[in-house]
């Protein structure tokens, strides 16, 4: 899995850097959004429904950072 | 930029109307005095704050003696929720409340200490009346309409299921331009969300309900209420809402097509979410969520073309902390604007907006 260090950056900024480069991975693959603010959470799975991609839920980075995990669609 | 500037902001703070403004002109001179003396200057003062407390009592639909003013929406809040709950003692000790109450809501349950629940909302915000659980419940506190989304609750349904346990209804978003719902046992709402002044909030407390006060007690006060009203901005609040009732049947039918206009051209922009629910909803406002756009930056380059908007973005709010309202609802809470008319809003105010929305939200995006 496709991982982008978001830790620090405020919103929007997670997910511009998730709009930037879903396209790095295939469709079908995973890309992970580990970001520090709390807009994130609920901004990813939104992000998702809007653009059509597939919001596969939240995980926990090594240091204790969620990770919010995306699968393209297409 | 063109033209005057355009106020799309009447949810937070709506203008003055007229009536307001006549009445407390005249009663700037007349109810000066404590309306609690017994003096002529007293009893003229206490004459005038009765009046008020009458033509408002008519307005909402509500008896005068279950009519209190306070000195804000928010001590209205305040007051009618932790009343309820302080006079419920004995039975159950929680506060249950959704997801998407006020933050005046949410702060009086939290500074109450007592134990809280929270009742899940769908997507478009109202009130999941099967996630409702009453377990130890002492109050349930439900708004009319959403402050931020708009969307309609289903206040009776909720008193229906709550039965015996007390509701507290925020109705500061809806009241004047909707009739307040039934099946509660307190209720609030304020002046300047329906053209009053500032400053001025009613508490309603229903013949028979078991309210206390949380707070300390002001014998000169009334039974529910603390310290000297404004008897003028009393006044003026009153006035103001015996204007809007007897205006609102066109003007909600006005306001709720404009507001409508405004969400079907934003709903075909690129990347922009219209929240909320698109028919059963407050008929003056809307709100919807820009990808790729911060709020701030959103509201400043808007009033930077002379549109006055809201927003409940993270960057925009004290806390820093997206508004738990679009995130209860699963809402974007980034990008995020409420636009909210009234009546001094007119069709080319509208028209203005629309046509320089796309452009903003196009710069801002080019900028990153």
């Amino acid at each position: 899995m496709l991982e982008l260090d978001c830790r620090g950056l405020v919103c929007p900024a997670p997910v511009i850097e998730l709009a930037r480069h879903i396209g790095d991975v295939e469709p079908g693959g995973l890309l992970g959004v580990v970001a520090s603010d709390a807009a994130a959470r609920v901004d990813v799975a939104a992000w998702c429904r809007m653009t059509g991609h597939e919001y596969v839920g939240e995980e926990t980075a090594d240091d204790g950072v969620p990770r919010f995990v995306v699968r393209r669609v297409s | 930029m063109a033209g005057p500037r355009v106020y799309l902001d009447s949810a937070s703070g709506e203008r003055l109307h007229p009536a307001a403004r006549q009445a407390f002109d005249a009663a700037l001179d007349t109810a000066y005095a404590d309306p609690r003396r017994i003096h002529h200057a007293g009893r003229a003062a206490r004459l005038v704050l009765d009046n008020a407390r009458a033509a408002t009592a008519e307005a909402l639909g509500v008896q005068p003696d279950e009519v209190t003013f306070t000195s804000s929406g928010t001590e209205a809040v305040h007051r009618g929720l932790l009343g309820l709950h302080h006079g419920a003692r004995g039975r159950g000790n929680r506060i249950v409340h959704s997801s998407v109450e006020h933050s005046a809501v949410l702060h009086a349950a939290e500074w109450s200490g007592a134990p809280t629940r929270v009742v899940a909302v769908d997507a478009t915000g109202r009130v999941r009346l099967d996630d409702l659980d009453l377990t130890d419940a002492a109050v349930v506190a439900c708004q009319s309409a959403n402050h931020e989304v708009g969307t309609i609750q289903p206040v009776a349904e909720v008193g229906r299921a709550a039965g015996d346990v007390p509701l507290f209804v925020d109705a500061c978003a809806s009241a004047g331009r909707l009739a307040l719902p039934e099946g509660w046992a307190a209720l609030a709402a304020s002046a300047h969300k329906w053209g009053g002044p500032p400053g001025v909030g009613v508490l309603v407390v229903r013949r028979g309900s078991r309210w206390r006060d949380p707070f300390p007690e002001d014998e000169r006060a009334s039974e529910h209420g603390v310290g000297f009203e404004n008897v003028p901005a009393v006044l003026a609040a009153a006035a103001a809402l015996q204007a809007v009732v007897a205006e609102r049947e066109t003007e909600n039918v006005r306001a709720h097509g404009r507001v409508g206009w405004i969400r079907r051209v934003v709903s075909d922009l690129p990347d922009v979410e219209v929240v909320g629910d698109p028919t059963d909803r407050l008929p003056h406002l809307v709100t919807f969520s820009c990808l790729y756009v911060e709020g701030e930056a959103l509201v400043t380059e808007l009033d930077r073309l002379g549109f006055e908007v809201a927003s409940g973005s993270a960057c925009t709010s004290s806390t820093l902390e997206p508004s738990h309202v679009l995130a209860a609802m699963g809402a974007l809470t980034h990008g995020n604007v409420r636009v909210s008319v009234d009546r001094n809003t007119t069709e080319d105010d509208i028209e203005r907006f629309l046509a320089e929305l796309p452009g903003a939200i196009e710069r801002l995006r080019a900028r990153l």
